[in-house]
């Protein structure tokens, strides 16, 4: 008995110092890697190349905004945004495959999970109702103005979609889930992602095929600076932004309590 | 500016060793929405202001949020924790 705990006790030991010794390790490692880096903001780097002047030059020209970044990521790279969407969608789906919780097959309702029904949630105080009704509006404003400035200025699809995103979660925890629900529901979750992401592939679809073919895109590109500017840049935003606000709202309604709202049920 | 960058990361240097040192998963997650804070100012003086948009709204806000519904979920944090992990302590 004594000797295996013992063992026990060894096996734990070497467990520590080898661990450690694999941390230290990566770290060294890291930290070499890192000196050999070229210094922040020289001039002679090797990202300081034709195609980094390319995009700060001719940027604004060629795909319309004035927000360099946002040319990059939804003209000059879509074709990666579109890939990081529907990695969101695909995680979306996995999680619910995972943890959704069933359904009642007369009405629709979500059954509690035994966890929740254990613990029954404690009433929302006064200060977080109180700071989510300013705190909500306030939020999705916010991330609207971001979705719709994201040519114009720091911002975008995917910031603005997990700002609103947020303003929705805090919406649910302070008031309930039946109110963002009330809209959000299951159907019109999966519909908006749907359609996010279908319009998204369509649009590109038309610039890459023209792009491809030598064939003058029909899209104008507007003055740049205004709001309806940039091309594609603005509706592409905002179908990137529907796509992570809903599926970050997703998340949390799986995380905790397995699921959204089908639409046939009655709010409360 | 070269002084609050570097107190800046030096903070960030103690929050990655902190969050694994500590045992308490609720403090993990908090000094880790914590570090995203910082990162955030971090970028915003690195002159890139989208990343910091992004690195506050994700790093510093969703990611806690998804952490603390999915423990609870778990049972790991919050009324449903499981009676072991309290006898353990």
């Amino acid at each position: 008995m004594k000797r295996k705990k013992d063992n026990e006790r060894l096996l734990r030991n070497v467990y520590t110092a080898l661990s450690a010794a694999v941390c230290l390790g990566m770290i060294a490692v890291l930290l070499v890697t890192v000196s050999w880096l070229p210094p922040f903001g020289n001039g002679d780097n090797p990202a300081e190349n034709e195609v980094y002047e390319r995009y700060v030059e001719s940027g604004t020209g060629e795909a319309g905004a004035v927000n360099t970044v946002a040319d990059m990521i939804l003209d000059y790279r879509a074709f990666d945004t579109l890939g990081e969407s529907n990695v969101l969608f695909t995680a979306a789906c996995i999680v619910m495959i995972l943890l959704r919780a069933d359904r009642d097959p007369k009405d629709g309702c979500l059954q509690i999970p035994e966890l929740e029904a254990a613990a029954p949630e404690g009433k929302p105080d006064a200060v977080l109702r109180g700071a989510a009704t300013v705190l909500v509006p306030l939020g999705m404003m916010l991330g609207v103005a971001m979705i719709m400035n994201g040519h114009l200025s720091a911002g975008g699809g995917f910031s603005g979609g997990a700002v609103i995103g947020a303003a929705l979660i805090l919406c649910a925890v302070a008031f309930g889930a039946g109110r963002p629900e009330k809209y959000l529901n299951m159907k019109n979750w999966s519909r908006m992602v749907w359609a996010a992401l279908l319009v998204y592939t369509v649009l590109k679809a038309y610039s890459f095929y023209t792009g491809a073919n030598g064939i003058e895109s029909i899209i104008p590109l507007g003055t740049p600076g205004t709001i309806l500017s940039g091309g594609l840049i603005l509706p592409l935003n905002i179908c990137v932004g529907v796509v992570v606000s809903c599926t970050v709202y997703g998340f949390y309604a799986l995380f905790s309590k397995g699921g959204l709202q089908s639409g046939r049920q009655s709010s409360h | 500016m070269n002084i609050v960058i570097y107190i800046l990361l030096a903070f960030l240097v103690l929050c990655a060793l902190s969050v694994s040192l500590t045992k308490d998963v609720l403090a993990a997650v908090l000094i880790q929405l914590g570090f995203s804070t910082v990162m955030a100012v971090i970028w915003l003086i690195l002159e890139s202001p989208d990343l910091a948009v992004t690195e506050a709204a994700v790093g510093a806000g969703i990611t806690g949020v998804l952490f603390f519904s999915a423990f609870r979920r778990i049972g790991i944090i919050g009324p449903g924790r499981r009676n072991h992990e309290k006898k353990e302590r």
